[in-house]
């Protein structure tokens, strides 16, 4: 017997109810086609656009009744990620120096795809079609073992569902702006100003409430009755898993460790994100885009707010719980957490390059007996071009963006505000940066004195 | 007379609720304006606001989701002894062999959803632009929410005492060695010191405050239990009420001015 095995009796029966819950939300999908999409034309003859759902749905109809009559025959099973698949997957993603850069500008380019083409991301069917496909995705990615170690573990479950929740809100989100960027474009009333009836609340809020409490109890009791709480080895201070992770809500944090020390990763910058978080109402002066949805009108806060929680927040995230193995390597969704994958670091500080590289000498010495003012100078010469790089962006750029491209948002806002905006927004740019320096140049400091700690 | 007639007249119902059911407009509106739970609603409201394509109401159910963490929660405590000695044992029991023991899972997979759906609310507020006048102060009200409900989510974490839960926060917990000036691994310890000596050292820094010890141990178990049970939800549900409060002098959900 395989210890490893890609199909199991259960997997592929539970796969069954996975593309018969997908058969009916097709089915539904036929009716509401029917009668919202009209026709087209097949080969001169108007068919109704729903048979083409009609198709898809009876084949996931038939995919689930075969999971379910194959389930006996696991090994024999022909329904399942084909291996060229993961194998390609694994070698890019997987891959220790590529992986990251790909994961990272994929979630950007995927960002700029989702404004730049909203208006046709929310056209119903593209949003169909895109939950669809994820789903598929995801239930032929169950039928292979490592993926499932690691999404199928009780705690990373919630992690799964919040992707599809956070997928689905932030389409919603769009869905409204658009519509309402439009109705302000036309001149007409925007649609929360269309639904200003005056209602009572009871009965109309509280039983909603009621019912959404009930909803809400039943996922609960249903969640607890199908998954069991983890609970692995007694506590034993001796033995340090590999990977150790924090709590699935803080690997982003965690993820910065790979670029920033921890006193930058884990307190100025959750710090700095926090206070951001604070000083949002008092920076963002635009009047337009209060308690209705829209984007044109704020285009720039709503994208910052997007960048910063969509690719820095949670697709951080996704890397951290997903791809994260043992030693902290990076490493495929199919690809097994081999303790002893190799991973070659060779990463370079700021000062080195310029005192080795550039200048082709020697490092200039730090005396660790001379007196704290010495070794100040001397820790000030090595490290000269790290620290006006960082004085340089984070002093310098400010002024310079108020006098040139910011110069209107300077003027508005005033003196404070900007400052405290744009280095805001500077620290938040930190960490693409240092990333890309990272694998562009093998980076790993800007700064560095490991002496006081004190590394950027 | 039927038996719900009866009740409904008898002395002891009327002194309960103080007026007929609410069937039709003024007794609907008098029963959100005389119960204690319900007063928390206005009386009457914009259909929009109340709209779940517009407030997808995460807020809501954030608040309910720490209804249930709190009678979950205070279950489990009947039950739970956070000492090393029976920490793990109580927990394991929990899982085979106590009636009820499900508290246990709806309590994790609770706190779970509360972390997602807090995150949520900030998201569909920031959306609809709802952090802008006259609700800044909530919303940073708000932001305080979300720091506490990721600590509670946190020091939660620790108290099965197993592997997962002491390493989870000890990598958590060791970024605070690095905290600038407090951690006795950060930048700028150094300049604390009265006559030579160091007043941050491994014994007195800013993580040794978090855990009561140099190691997650005992102590830590302790603190971290207090914190989890008592003091952040004691802040938690005193914010919320404010929260709420300022919800409604704010003006009520926000809709285009
Ligand atoms: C324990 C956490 C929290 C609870 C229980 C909670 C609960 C609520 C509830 C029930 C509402 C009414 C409207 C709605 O449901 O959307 C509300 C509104 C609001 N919340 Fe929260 N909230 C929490 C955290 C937050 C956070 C993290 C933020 C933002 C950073 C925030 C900012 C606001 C603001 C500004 C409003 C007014 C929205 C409007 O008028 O449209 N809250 N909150």
């Amino acid at each position: 017997m395989d210890p490893h095995p890609d199909l199991t009796s259960g997997v592929v029966f539970g796969l069954g109810w996975f593309y018969l819950i997908l058969f009916a939300m097709n089915a539904c999908w036929v009716v509401r086609s029917y009668k919202q999409d009209g026709e087209m034309h097949l080969f001169g003859i108007e068919v109704p656009k729903a048979s083409f759902w009609a198709l898809y749905a009876a084949l996931l109809g038939m995919v689930s009744i075969a999971h379910f009559t194959g389930s006996s025959q696991p090994d024999a099973f022909l329904i399942r990620m084909p291996e060229i698949f993961k194998d390609y997957a694994d070698l890019t993603i997987g891959n220790s120096k590529l992986g990251p850069v790909l994961f990272f500008a994929g979630s950007i380019v995927g960002f700029v795809l989702m404004i730049v083409l909203r208006e046709i991301l929310v056209v119903p069917t593209v949003g169909w079609v895109l939950l669809n496909g994820s789903l598929l995705l995801l239930g032929l990615s169950m039928t292979d073992y490592d993926f499932r170690q690691i999404v199928a573990k009780p705690d990373n479950v919630p992690i799964v569902a919040m992707l599809f929740i956070v997928g689905y809100t932030t389409w919603l989100y769009f869905a409204r702006a658009v519509d309402n960027d439009r109705r302000v474009k036309e001149g007409r009333p925007l649609y929360e100003e269309e639904h200003q009836e005056k209602i009572l609340v009871w009965p109309d809020l509280v039983y909603s409430e009621l019912v959404c409490m009930l909803v809400i109890t039943a996922v609960l009791v249903a969640w607890g009755i199908a998954l069991d709480a983890p609970l692995e080895e007694p506590a034993n201070a001796a033995k340090t898993p590999n990977p150790s992770k924090a709590p699935w809500y803080f690997l982003g944090l965690q993820e910065m460790l790979v670029y920033y020390d921890p006193w930058l990763a884990g307190v100025v910058f959750p710090s700095v994100i926090l206070g951001g978080l604070m000083a949002i109402p008092y920076i963002d002066y635009n009047k337009k885009g209060n308690g209705y949805y829209c984007f044109e009108d704020r285009w720039f806060a709503v994208s910052t707010f997007l960048f910063g929680f969509l690719p820095l927040w949670v697709a951080m995230i996704i890397l951290g719980t997903f791809l994260r193995g043992p030693n902290w390597n990076i490493f495929g969704f199919y690809e097994y957490w081999d303790v002893h994958k190799l991973e070659v670091l060779n990463n370079v500080n700021l000062s080195e390059y310029f005192w080795l590289t550039l200048m082709g000498g020697a490092m200039p010495k730090v005396d660790p007996s001379a007196g704290a003012a010495t070794q100040a100078v001397q820790i000030l010469v090595r490290e000269w071009l790290g620290i006006v790089l960082t004085l340089g962006y984070l002093v310098v750029l400010p002024p310079v963006m108020a006098a040139t491209v910011c110069r209107r948002m300077f003027h508005r806002m005033g003196f404070l505000r900007f400052m405290v905006f744009s280095n805001l927004m500077l620290l938040m740019l930190a960490l693409p940066i240092k990333m890309v320096l990272r694998w562009a140049f093998n980076l790993k400091y800007i700064v560095a004195v490991p002496e006081w700690f004190f590394n950027i | 007379m039927s038996i719900g007639d009866y009740i409904r007249s008898s002395q002891i119902w009327k002194s309960i609720f103080r007026h007929p059911a609410p069937v039709d407009r003024r007794n609907r509106i008098v029963v959100m304006l005389t119960n204690f739970f319900l007063h928390l609603h206005p009386v009457s409201i914009k259909s929009q606001g109340i709209a779940l394509s517009y407030t997808w109401c995460m807020g809501g159910i954030t608040f309910f989701l720490f209804l249930v963490e709190t009678i979950t929660g205070v279950l489990l405590m009947f039950y739970y002894r956070p000492t090393l000695e029976w920490a793990y044992h109580d927990i394991m029991a929990l899982r085979d062999v106590t009636t009820l023991g499900i508290m246990r899972e709806i309590h994790r997979w609770g706190a779970h959803a509360m972390v997602i759906t807090v995150w949520l609310h900030m998201y569909r507020v920031f959306l609809t632009g709802s952090y802008k006048p006259p609700r800044e102060f909530n919303w940073v009200v708000g932001v305080l929410l979300l720091v506490l409900t990721l600590l509670l989510s946190f020091t939660g974490y620790l108290l099965p005492w197993d592997q997962l839960a002491i390493w989870a926060i000890t990598v958590g917990s060791n970024m605070a060695r690095a905290t600038p000036f407090l951690g006795h691994e950060g930048p700028g310890f150094q300049l604390l010191n009265l006559g030579g000596f160091d007043l941050i050292t491994k014994g007195s820094d800013a993580r040794f405050l978090l855990l009561g010890a140099r190691e997650v141990g005992e102590a830590t178990l302790n603190r971290f239990y207090i914190l989890h049970c008592v003091a952040i939800p004691l802040v938690v549900a005193t914010l919320i009420a404010i929260h709420f409060w300022r919800v409604r002098k704010d003006g009520g959900i926000s809709q285009p001015l």
